[in-house]
């Protein structure tokens, strides 16, 4: 049995339109296999049944042999977290799934759970604002799917999901977005006030107050019924567009304004993060934040993209007990996280020393 | 109080987090709150449709009126009854839509754009919705010829129908097996 490896997603590689601002674009869709059970409410041979059917229908495909298929109930809890760490999977499929199992391709862009909250859930995940392009290789994989697999359907409703808010195209499209300026001039909360009018839902992970860890928020859209597939990405494109502008004008007032405690910030970021000895995931994904800002504004030139996102990836409990190759509880992941990101800074810096 | 994730412990955390700039209050065990605090990075959805279809049950929007007639409603295929899906807010099958559809409307509604799919089509039900309609007006056609008491025309129109609802029926039948 192949083991999971820490390996960068395609998401990863941090080069696409408007990489600077938006992280990765994901679109994923909801189907269920006509005449079966859905996952919540089927029994054990049920689930069992449509991963065979799943896996004997797509197994030899000719358009899916760069795929891998991982049965959920053969990787480790470390496997499993590392997968949903990297947004491949969820949670549910990690944790509570009967006979769930992922269909992967190679380069992690595109793939499939099987016996999620509904029997397939079809994602694709690239970097920086592609969600046309994100929904054209979901799209692709759903006809494939759909010559071996037929698809619970209703012409009035659409395609059947188990929740109610997943009905009609089973869509639903997100954007992970780096806002620090925004964030820091306060004008977020307008913004995350207005989103849910235009049906757009925003999240992300709060601390005290108003302050967002990481100064990433993901926005998607929350209707699925009543618009066509390309309405939703549309319309989430053009607000994320908007979003994207008042961000860039934020940063380029932040700019004129405080060049230099920008400059030593994301400098103090990196020296912290190459040299602390003891760090939690919530410092890390801060400094993290500071030295991309830093990065994405010209003043400092010594890191990349992708290795800003392998760097965001790794502090992550999962993650960084795969590549210590051991267990590791919360104090002793403290002391592993730096050491990790000290080897991830040396490689990156290996590799720009050698001109490649 | 108790912890709301494992509801064991002691909730002695106290997060308040916002969503759509609105506040939540989550109570937790010292335990899942650790657990917790590494994991929401994953943005895992957060919206509510048990609390929507609570408040607008509460509201009467969905039937609190003739609440035991709602609650007994029950798909056939899967048995799930309303009241089952409004503890779990999820759906059964593909069945329990056109089961509880006048219950769902409202809820539809109130989470969506419209309330029919305007979207992408399946190939296969491209195929067989295209079907449907050339035997609608087949038999429409053989209605006509029986009306004018053209009764070779109607035979010929009558065997075709017959062959092509005989080959559906086979076809749906090898997909379920
Ligand atoms: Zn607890
Ligand atoms: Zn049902």
């Amino acid at each position: 049995m192949k083991q999971v490896q820490f390996s960068l997603s395609r998401w990863m590689e941090g080069s696409g339109p408007d990489i600077d601002i938006v992280i990765s674009s994901r679109v994923r869709a909801a189907r269920n296999i006509a005449g079966h059970t859905f996952p919540c409410l089927a029994a054990a041979d049920e689930t069992a049944a449509v991963f065979n059917k799943v896996n004997s229908a797509l197994g030899g495909k000719p358009g899916l042999a760069s795929f891998t298929f991982w049965p959920m109930n053969k990787l480790s809890d470390l496997e499993k977290q590392s997968l949903v760490e990297k947004h491949l999977i969820s949670l549910f499929l990690a944790r509570e799934s009967n006979n769930g199992a992922l269909l992967l391709r190679e380069d992690e862009a595109l793939g499939v759970m099987i016996n999620e909250e509904d029997h397939l859930r079809i994602q694709s995940i690239l970097p920086g604002l592609q969600l046309e392009e994100a929904w054209s290789e979901t799209d692709r994989l759903d006809d494939i799917i759909e010559e071996e697999l037929e698809y619970a359907f209703d012409q009035k409703y659409g395609y059947l999901t188990a929740c109610p808010t997943n009905i009609g195209t089973g869509i639903r499209a997100s954007v992970m977005l780096h806002l620090p300026a925004l964030i820091m001039n306060r004008q977020i909360g307008r913004i995350i006030g207005t989103l849910p009018q235009v049906g757009l839902t925003v999240r992300g992970l709060y601390g005290e107050g108003t302050e967002v860890i990481g100064n990433i928020v993901q926005v998607s859209n929350q209707v699925t019924l009543g618009q066509s597939e390309e309405e939703i990405i549309s319309n989430l494109h053009s607000v994320v567009r908007q979003v994207i502008e008042q961000e860039q004008n934020a940063r380029q007032a932040l700019l004129d304004k405080e060049r230099a405690s920008l400059a030593d910030k994301a400098w103090r970021a990196l020296g912290l993060l190459r040299y602390a000895q003891v760090m939690s995931s919530r410092e890390a994904i801060q400094l993290i934040s500071d030295l991309r800002l830093g990065y994405d504004l010209g003043l400092i030139k010594t890191v990349d993209h992708k290795l800003l996102n392998e760097l965001l990836v790794l502090i992550r409990p999962g993650c960084l007990q795969l590549l210590a190759k051991r267990e590791l509880n919360d104090r002793e992941r403290n002391l592993e996280r730096p050491v990790q990101i000290k080897e991830a800074l040396d490689r990156h810096r290996t590799k720009v020393d050698k001109g490649t | 109080m108790l912890c709301q994730e494992c509801r064991r412990a002691e909730a002695n955390i106290h997060i308040v987090k916002q969503v759509n700039g609105k506040q939540t209050e989550i109570n937790l065990c010292e335990q899942c709150a650790r657990k917790k605090e590494e994991l929401d990075f994953t943005f895992e959805p957060q919206f509510s449709l048990h609390k929507l279809f609570t408040s607008m049950l509460n509201q009467g929007l969905i039937g609190a009126r003739e609440e035991k007639e709602a609650a007994a409603l029950q798909c056939p295929t899967c048995k799930l009854t309303f009241a089952q899906f409004g503890q779990i807010g999820r759906l059964g099958c593909g069945s329990c839509v056109g089961a509880f559809e006048e219950r769902l409307k409202p809820l539809l509604r109130r989470i969506h754009a419209g309330s029919t799919h305007t979207g992408k089509v399946p190939a296969r039900a491209r195929i067989r919705v295209r079907r449907l309609r050339e035997l609608d007006k087949l038999k429409e056609e053989l209605q006509q010829k029986v009306q004018k008491e053209e009764f070779e025309d109607a035979a010929l129109l009558r065997d075709q129908i017959r062959d092509m609802e005989q080959e559906m029926s086979t076809e749906s039948k090898g997909e379920k097996e």
